[in-house]
């Protein structure tokens, strides 16, 4: 159910610190930060960290491991890949859910706010827990499955054709991005599968070589499970990689009609 | 997202306020001409004409944002720029046409 306002233990206090730019630095640049302890009973806070942006490589990760590395190694994320592959680093970024390795510094005007991606629990400062979400991941059955006995001597082939309708579907990375912008997402999440998941219920559908796919649609035949889309387009225009969840989760609805006749 | 939330607010304007105004209408002039000539007062005054030209740009906003709906749903339009560009042309087209409306019911038979 929808709820606008944050219980009262998640209420951020205004008992963040400022940890001042070092001296000397020409060029800082202010990077208020969500921090949320589940060990010290405190509500969550914004601390402030200043830092040399000369001094700092050029993406936001690059900021938070500088911080935690010279600063405050208190602050706790989740990074890993630093190329936009991974999907680890997934936060809010000025706003935007985005990956924080991908996000230049000097596209953030003013001071940059970090929050954890919107709508998720949090296990600490900007890490969400994401177990519910994987277990959405794996209610969907994402891996091939067919009921007609392998190829001998060979791989299940695809033509060209085939093989390109994975395109803008493949290279989903499970950041969350989209499926933690999605307002049916915020308020339905422990029924509707979000962006994310439906992305990539669509890719096994989307694939020739499968040969469940009457039982994959008859599982997200449900008015949440599929159906509490409306095409908000949030997905879409956050997805840090350019794909459109949008667009996957109508081609699933078409398929839905085309096979009801 | 706005022309979604704007959707979900129209089509409740028009659920809840433009029913009762409806229904006020169907009440008053089954009742008589006394409680007809109230509805016709009040529909008639400058509160009336806000109601009225505010309903209908809710009707034509929600009208544009449902054929959004219904042409995205056969999958078209999903291109961001393209949805972003639809998306403005429902608010332009709900004014746009609101006050064609207004024009006609003003100036085509005086008020």
């Amino acid at each position: 159910m929808a709820e606008f306002s944050l219980p009262a233990n998640s209420k951020i206090s205004s008992a963040g610190k400022r940890y001042p730019a070092p001296a000397g630095a020409k060029n800082v640049k202010a990077f208020k930060i969500y921090r949320w302890n589940p060990d010290d009973g405190a509500n969550p806070r914004y601390d402030t960290y200043e830092l040399d942006i000369d001094d700092t490589g050029p993406m936001v990760l690059d900021a938070l491991i500088k911080i935690k590395s010279e600063v405050d190694s208190t602050l706790t994320f989740r990074r890993s890949c630093r190329e936009g592959i991974c999907g680890s680093c997934s936060m809010n970024i000025d706003g935007t859910n985005t990956l924080a390795c991908t996000q230049a510094i000097c596209d953030i005007k003013g001071e940059v706010r970090i929050t954890p991606l919107p709508h998720m629990e949090v296990v600490k400062d900007l890490v969400p827990d994401f177990k519910h979400f994987y277990a959405q991941y794996a209610s969907i059955k994402p891996w091939l499955q067919t009921v007609t006995p392998a190829p001998s001597g060979e791989e299940r082939v695809q033509s060209v054709e085939e093989r390109a309708k994975l395109d803008g579907l493949y290279e989903c990375i499970l950041c969350a991005c989209c499926s933690t912008s999605c307002p049916s997402y915020w308020w339905n999440s422990d029924k509707f599968l979000g962006p994310a998941i439906l992305l990539q219920a669509y890719r096994w559908l989307a694939d020739s070589r499968d040969e469940m796919t009457g039982e994959r649609l008859d599982a997200l035949e449900d008015p949440f499970r599929l159906y509490r889309c409306h095409t908000i387009m949030n997905c879409s225009n956050v997805c840090p990689k350019g794909l459109n969840p949008a667009k996957a989760i109508a081609e699933i609805k078409i398929m839905m009609v085309e096979r009801a006749g | 997202m706005t022309v979604s939330i704007l959707h979900r607010a129209t089509g409740n304007a028009m659920a809840f306020g433009a029913v009762v105004l409806f229904l006020w209408w169907l009440i008053a002039a089954a009742t008589g001409p006394e409680a007809y000539a109230l509805f016709m007062t009040v529909a008639t005054s400058w509160v009336g004409l806000v109601v009225g030209v505010g309903l209908t740009w809710v009707f034509f906003q929600h009208m544009m944002s449902g054929i959004r709906h219904l042409v995205m749903d056969t999958g078209q339009a999903f291109d961001l720029a393209t949805s972003k560009t639809f998306a403005t042309m429902t608010m332009v087209g709900s004014v746009l046409l609101t006050a064609l409306t207004w024009a006609a019911i003003i100036f085509g038979k005086g008020i």
